[in-house]
């Protein structure tokens, strides 16, 4: 199919036309494929905020709070919500937006509910390639609000370039909080509902945590190292209150503190290659996936090499190493 | 329809209703069906919900109205619709929506009508085989 039609309407920021091209790359891999070729050198302008968090912390009021203050600022902002699709239906309810309602009319302000579709992580398949079309529609920032994770739904890291978690008071021991995971790719703690009682013993908690953290830091200089960009921001810790908007001065400096900071120390440099890498490896794994599963519903060989694995004259692992060499990829 | 697709819905309370139990039995019903279902909440506006479409890119827009409001309100949605290039939506209006009612509401492009003690396999029928697109 032709989607120039399309793209050409999406450069000149037609909002329609953006959501079309979200509903295509959702629904069809290879039509992606296509539209990205076309878009890719028109995006980098758009700076990624993720924001992650246990469920019902928060994190759909707080990015409303967030958006209020942002479009006022006249800045144009596009805004992620990722559901979780249910794993025995398919279907899916996406609720987010019902905390957004305020901002339904607002002309700088491009809000797609999505379902993940069952890919683990946080985020769907096609989030990574939502976030160019929107980058290319010319928000400034875009905002991606992760499935209500637990500890190791880490995928955003890979997608956003300043990670903010958000925590609440009275939930979670301080033993959740030294668990790897989640609280690993955090570039910014949020204590959320600072007006309940406990707040200032989650920030002491997360503080701790934090100074336990840094007195094994890494000094190395290996910025290809996947988690070099947290080895080096010690991530900052701040209590808002997303009813009435409090501190959230605060939050946009440490984005912006942050954002400085990846860029003089030249990290965003490998944080961009990490993520061309990351992104790539999922395509493949993707490519490849679909190509074994074709190999191995199609070729005759198949059968014998399961009945030997059947026989014990074989084991799963050889197997896997001849489907291998019949891909030819070895 | 490609493999992979959803068909995707939204529903919508709105006015000024507050009473959207109906609502959110009918988006579960339509989510275990396998569809990927928006609820916008209570009180919106024509503009809310036209916003919304152009963005969400639904297959589906199924509108609850227990107010009276309905041909007061339901015509602005369609024509806010048409003024956006936007016609391969359906639009399901249901809920309290008396018989005489009907003729005029479907004179603007509105679908469903399905009121109290209507079963839900039946909607979720209906919005399988009246898609547009």
């Amino acid at each position: 199919m032709d989607y120039s039609d399309l793209i050409e309407r999406l450069l000149n920021n037609e909002p329609r036309a953006a959501a079309r091209l979200i509903t295509i790359v959702e629904n069809d891999i290879t039509a992606a494929e296509e539209i990205i070729n076309s878009i890719y050198k028109y995006t980098g302008n758009a700076y990624i905020l993720g924001v992650t968090g246990a469920p019902g912390s928060g994190k759909s009021t707080f990015i409303s709070t967030l958006t209020k203050i942002l479009v006022e600022q006249g800045k144009k902002l596009g805004i992620i919500c990722v559901d979780p699709t249910s794993p025995l239906t398919g279907g899916a309810l996406l609720g987010d937006r019902i905390r957004m309602k305020e901002h339904f009319t607002l002309n700088n302000l491009f809000i797609r509910s999505m379902a993940n579709r069952g890919q683990l992580g946080g985020l769907a398949r096609a989030t990574e390639d939502v976030i160019k079309i929107l980058d290319v529609y010319g928000c400034d920032i875009v905002i991606v609000e992760t499935v209500g994770v637990g500890q190791s739904e880490v995928d955003i890291f890979k997608s956003a370039q300043t990670v903010a978690v958000l925590l609440q008071p009275e939930v979670g021991d301080d033993i959740q909080a030294i668990k790897a995971g989640i609280m690993e790719i955090t570039d910014i703690f949020v204590v959320n509902k600072m007006d309940l009682p406990g707040t200032d013993r989650k920030v002491a908690e997360i503080s701790q945590m934090l100074e336990l953290e840094s007195s094994f830091k890494y000094d190395s200089d290996d910025f290809s190292k996947e988690f070099t960009k947290i080895r080096k921001w010690t991530p900052e810790i701040v209590k808002v209150n997303s009813k009435t908007g409090e501190n959230f001065d605060i939050f946009l400096e440490i984005v912006d503190h942050h954002k400085n900071f990846l860029k003089e120390t030249g990290i965003i440099e490998s944080y961009e290659k990490n993520r061309i890498k990351n992104e790539t490896l999922q395509i493949l794994k993707h490519k490849l996936a679909k190509k074994v599963e074709k190999l191995i519903s199609s070729n005759s060989e198949i059968e014998k090499y399961i009945n030997l694995v059947m026989d014990k004259s074989l084991d799963p692992y050889s197997m896997a190493n001849l489907i291998i060499k019949l891909l030819g990829i070895e | 329809m490609p493999e992979g697709r959803k068909i995707k819905v939204l529903v919508c309370k709105p006015g000024l209703d507050g009473h959207d139990r109906g609502a959110k039995v009918l988006a579960r019903a339509l989510r275990d069906a396998g569809m990927e279902v928006i609820y916008t909440g209570i009180h919106n506006t024509p503009e809310d919900i036209v916003n919304t479409v152009i963005q969400e890119d639904p297959d589906v827009v199924m509108l609850s109205m227990l107010s009276g409001a309905h041909n007061a309100i339901c015509p602005v949605i369609m024509e806010k619709l048409k003024e956006n290039g936007i016609n391969d939506v359906l639009v399901a209006v249901g809920g309290i929506i008396p018989d005489e009612d009907k003729p005029f509401l479907e004179k603007h492009g509105l679908k469903g009508f399905h009121g109290p003690g209507t079963e839900l396999k039946t909607i979720i029928e209906f919005v399988k085989n009246n898609l547009k697109r």
